[in-house]
């Protein structure tokens, strides 16, 4: 019985060139940095972690776009498990006292952040000097992975071949790292029985 | 009272849901840790439609953590079992790869996802029913 | 171009937000932004312009996919993040209990 996956876009043309995906991905991150820059002051503590859900949920319509629909997938559900989380460990304050002081103190630290953030885009703008424009990628480690992966390994996901048959430490690794955190948040919350 | 009739239904398509991406995980998109996070889900909304009285959660807590940590037992295994038979390496694919496109291909991918979909599901449960016991237990 | 800078702008407003809120879940929300433009980041050099997703057709055998070493790496790093935001929170319920704020100074003050 064979099972052909419906996810062959095949006669689907790819209707966002290089100009209108750059476009398209600027402006979902100019919403998703206004949703982080209204997160982090907000007064109220829920308003503040619904703000998180938009970056969040705006990474998800990223990945779509951005033809990677396991990211997507799993993205989604961790960032509303997340929510969740966060929502019942708020709900017992809501409240946040915020303290606004304008000495002289507060505004040269806030003169040096200033400075130290320029150094650091600038080095940045060095950096991505040599990468190539969006959409244009030389794939120069990938080649060894990609090539013969389908034969190699038998599935027709290459990025579940790639995390499961080549690369099977790293998710073993996780594996563990998730179970690690499962018993330190048991091991954290631990209420002593009745004696 | 009309969330406590409908949740179940809906907890039972979201675990079949879960279990379909973890089975196909060689063939569509998704995978181990996908279905994993939404078989954590089908469990998660039970419990948030329920409330922390309803069930006797410290036995649930001692079943999710029981269950996860069988399930990294049995990825270490198979990962040994691939040091056993063939070339001397760990973790290496030795049950036979079919023809690309088939339910059964792949060498033991679909082995490793369905263990690895138990484990993260146990660890997010796990995390969740702690919290969820720690909050009603400190509140008594 | 654009894009790459407007992935950092976004980091450095979660850099900003974990250096100076006093709130122990601003950080935490801080953080986990700091995480997301980085996952932007890495899955955005791997875009290839006329590329499908990548789960291979073998019926043509000359399409050009998207690379999928990235979307393996920033697979791996979400879950991560997941873990660590959870320890996170634990941290920081106990936190509340024992000193009854989540203000990181008056906790620093209070040594109980």
């Amino acid at each position: 019985m064979g099972f052909r996956g419906p996810g062959h876009p095949a006669a689907f043309a790819n209707k966002l060139t290089q100009s209108n995906m750059e476009l398209t991905i600027s402006i979902i991150l100019g919403f998703m940095i206004i949703g982080a820059i209204y997160a982090i002051h907000a007064r109220d503590l829920l308003s503040a972690v619904v703000a998180m859900g938009i970056v969040g949920y705006g990474l998800v319509v990223c990945f779509l776009l951005l033809k990677a629909p396991d990211l997507a997938i799993v993205q989604i559900v961790v960032e509303t498990i997340t929510l969740v989380i966060m929502v019942a460990v708020v709900l017992d304050s809501t409240r946040e006292e915020l303290k606004i002081s304008l000495d002289r103190r507060a505004i040269v630290q806030v003169i040096a952040g200033l400075i130290v953030f320029a150094g650091l885009f600038y080095f940045f703008t060095l950096a991505i000097e040599n990468l190539d424009p969006l959409g244009i990628h030389t794939m120069r480690m990938s080649e060894t992975y990609v090539n013969g992966a389908v034969e190699k390994t038998g599935s027709i996901n290459l990025v579940t071949g790639v995390l499961f048959d080549f690369r099977a430490y790293d998710t073993l690794g996780e594996a563990v790292i998730l179970y690690i955190a499962a018993l330190g948040v048991l091991t954290l919350l631990r209420i002593k029985g009745k004696k | 009272m009309i969330v406590k009739k409908v949740t179940p239904l809906l907890a039972g398509l979201i675990f079949l849901f879960g279990v379909y991406i973890v089975l196909h995980g060689h063939l569509t998109p998704g995978g181990g840790f996908a279905g994993g996070a939404i078989i954590a889900g089908a469990f998660i909304l039970l419990i948030l439609a329920y409330g922390s009285s309803a069930l006797n959660l410290r036995k649930e807590v001692a079943g999710s953590s029981n269950t996860e940590s069988v399930a990294l037992l049995m990825v270490c295994i198979l990962a040994i079992m691939g040091l056993l038979f063939g070339a001397k390496v760990f973790f290496f694919n030795f049950l036979p790869k079919g023809t690309p496109g088939e339910l059964l291909s792949a060498g033991f991918i679909p082995l490793y996802n369905i263990f690895i979909g138990i484990e993260v599901a146990g660890a997010i449960l796990t995390i969740f029913l702690a919290l969820v016991i720690f909050k009603e237990e400190s509140s008594k | 171009m654009t894009v790459y800078i407007l992935c950092f702008v976004l980091f450095l407003v979660g850099l900003y937000g974990v250096f100076t809120r006093r709130n122990l879940i601003k950080i935490v929300i801080s953080k986990s932004i700091m995480e997301f433009s980085i996952f932007l980041l890495l899955v955005l050099i791997g875009y290839i312009d006329t590329g499908l997703a990548p789960i291979v057709n073998p019926e043509s055998p000359d399409q050009v996919y998207v690379d999928p070493l990235p979307q393996a790496m920033v697979l791996t790093a979400i879950v991560i993040s997941l873990a660590v935001t959870a320890m996170l929170m634990a941290t920081s319920i106990r936190l509340y209990r024992k000193y009854k704020t989540f203000d990181i100074r008056e906790i620093k003050n209070l040594r109980a």
